[in-house]
C-alpha cells in the first residue's frame, strides 16, 4: 500500500481522533498531530492544551485578526475558546507532569516494541532539543505516537530504539497509515490494519516483533 | 515609589559575561527593546537562560545570531539554524533541559529550594551526570536550581511600582524568572498609575521588580 504523504497523514489523523473521549484534556504536538484537531467527531468535546500556556486552544485566527499575544507551542497565532485559560510555564508543566493531561499525541523518529520513543535528537546531525516532549511523554496518562510507518524507506518501528530516547517505556499506542499497534506487557500488538494493506506488508515494514491480535480489525476511518 | 527609568539607566547594569534570564516562548513575550540594547552594546560571552533560542530575527534568537552568547540553557534550539551551526562549530555551548524541568529549576532558584525531583528524563541521556533518587518505588532525577544576575521580563501592563500583568500566552517564563535573578528589569507595553491594576489580577508583585522601562512595541 503506497500512499502519498498527505493522504497518509489524513488517515493517521482521522484514526487518532477516534481515540479522543468526551471531556479529555489533550495535547497535540507540532506537525502531523496538529491535524488530529480537524477530525474530532462532532459529538466529542475535548479541551486542547498548548504547553506554552493555555487550555481551551481554539482555531487559527482569520487573516488580519491575529493577536501577537496569543500563540501556540509552535509559535503560530491561535485563538482561545471562551472557556479557556492562560497560565505560565510552571503551571503548564504541572498540568503535564501531574497527570492532568489525558492524551498526548506526538511524532517520532523511532519507536520500539517496549514503548520507548526517540523524537528529539539525531546526534551530530539534527539537534532541535526536546522542548516539552520529555515531560509530555512522561506525564500524560496516554501517549499516542502518530507517524508515517516508514521514513525514506527506513522502518521506524524498531525492536530497540537506536537514537537517544525521549522517554523509556511510556508509549501506549502507535498509529500509522498502515495500522494501529498497542504496547502491552506481552509485546507490540497489531490490532488494526488499513483496508488496502496486508498483515504481511505491515510485518515487512516493521522491525519490531509484532503480535497479531486474534481480533484484528480493519481501521474504521 | 516610582521605578520607571530610561534604557540609559539599564545600560550600566548589563555587562559582558553575565548570566541573563529572558522571558518569551519562540519570541512571544520577549522584551525586544532590551534585546536591542544588548545588541547595540555589543555584549559578549553572555549566558542566556530562556525557553528556546527563538528565530534568527526574533527575541533571544537575535542575540545568538549576533554572537553575543557563549552559553544557552534552553529546552529547544530547532527553530534557529544559527544555534545549531554555532553549537557544531564550538562557539556556542548549549545545555538542553526539558521544558518542564527548566522552568522548575528556575522556580526552585527563585524559591529557595535545593533542586527539583522529577521523573522527566529518567532512562534518557538527560540523566547523565545527575544524581538519581528512588522514592516510594519510583526513580527520579535531581535537577539543580538556576539563578541569574539579571532577569529581563516582558509585561503587557505594569504600574509604576512594578506590579505586572501579562496578556495571553506572553506569561510563559516571565513571572517565574522575576523570582530568580539579583536584578529584575521589566519592559512593559503600557505603564499605568499605582492602583490601576487591581491587586486581584496582579501576576507579578511589584516588590520583585527593580526597574521598569516603557517598551517601544
Amino acid at each position: 500500500m503506497a500512499v502519498e504523504a498527505k493522504l497518509a497523514k489524513e488517515i493517521i489523523a482521522k484514526r487518532v481522533a477516534m481515540e479522543l473521549k468526551n471531556g479529555q484534556l489533550v495535547n497535540l504536538g507540532i506537525g502531523l498531530p496538529t491535524l488530529v484537531a480537524n477530525y474530532i467527531p462532532k459529538d466529542v468535546y475535548v479541551v486542547l492544551q498548548s504547553e506554552n500556556g493555555m487550555v481551551g486552544m481554539g482555531s487559527t485566527p482569520e487573516q488580519g485578526k491575529e493577536d501577537k499575544n496569543i500563540t501556540n507551542a509552535g509559535g503560530q497565532y491561535v485563538t482561545i475558546n471562551s472557556n479557556g485559560a492562560y497560565f505560565d510555564s510552571a503551571f503548564s508543566f504541572s498540568l503535564i507532569r501531574g497527570g492532568h493531561v489525558d492524551i498526548t499525541v506526538l511524532g517520532a523518529l523511532e519507536v520500539d516494541q517496549y514503548g520507548n520513543l526517540s523524537n528529539w535528537i539525531i546526534p551530530g546531525k539534527l539537534v532541535p532539543g526536546m522542548g516539552g516532549a520529555m515531560d509530555l511523554v512522561t506525564g500524560a496518562k496516554k501517549v499516542i505516537v502518530a507517524m508515517q510507518h516508514t521514513a525514506k524507506g527506513d522502518n521506524k518501528i524498531k525492536k530497540n530504539c537506536l537514537l537517544p530516547l525521549t522517554a523509556k517505556g511510556e508509549v501506549d499506542m502507535i498509529v500509522t497509515e498502515l495500522g494501529v499497534m498497542l504496547v502491552t506487557e506481552k509485546g507490540l500488538v497489531l490490532t488494526e490494519i488499513h483496508k488496502d494493506t496486508t498483515v504481511e506488508e505491515v510485518i515487512q515494514l516493521t522491525d519490531a516483533e509484532l503480535i497479531i491480535d486474534e481480533n484484528l480489525k480493519v481501521m474504521n476511518i | 515609589m516610582n521605578k520607571v527609568v530610561d534604557y540609559s539607566v539599564i545600560k550600566p547594569l548589563l555587562k559582558d559575561g553575565l548570566t541573563i534570564m529572558i522571558g518569551g516562548f519562540l519570541g512571544c513575550g520577549t522584551p525586544e527593546g532590551l534585546i536591542n540594547l544588548i545588541l547595540e552594546m555589543g555584549l559578549k560571552e553572555l549566558t542566556i537562560i530562556g525557553n528556546d533560542t527563538s528565530f534568527v530575527d526574533k527575541g533571544i534568537g537575535r542575540l545568538i545570531a549576533n554572537g553575543n552568547v557563549k552559553k544557552a540553557i534552553v529546552s529547544h534550539i530547532g527553530t534557529n539554524p544559527e544555534s545549531g551551526k554555532q553549537m557544531h562549530e564550538g562557539t556556542l555551548e548549549v545545555e538542553l533541559s526539558p521544558q518542564g524541568t527548566l522552568i522548575e529549576r528556575i522556580r526552585a532558584g527563585g524559591s529557595g529550594l535545593g533542586g527539583v525531583i522529577t521523573p522527566t528524563g529518567v532512562g534518557t541521556i538527560v540523566e547523565e551526570g545527575k544524581e538519581k533518587i528512588l522514592l516510594q518505588g519510583k526513580e527520579y532525577l535531581i535537577e539543580l536550581p538556576l539563578r541569574a544576575d539579571i532577569a529581563l521580563v516582558f509585561a503587557s501592563k505594569t504600574d509604576t511600582f512594578g506590579n505586572a500583568y501579562y496578556k495571553g500566552t506572553t506569561k510563559n517564563f516571565n513571572p517565574i524568572i522575576a523570582l530568580a535573578a539579583d536584578i529584575v528589569v521589566v519592559e512593559t507595553e503600557e505603564i499605568v498609575e499605582v492602583g490601576e491594576i487591581h491587586p486581584e489580577v496582579v501576576m507579578t508583585p511589584g516588590v520583585l521588580v527593580d526597574y521598569i522601562v516603557k517598551g517601544d512595541f
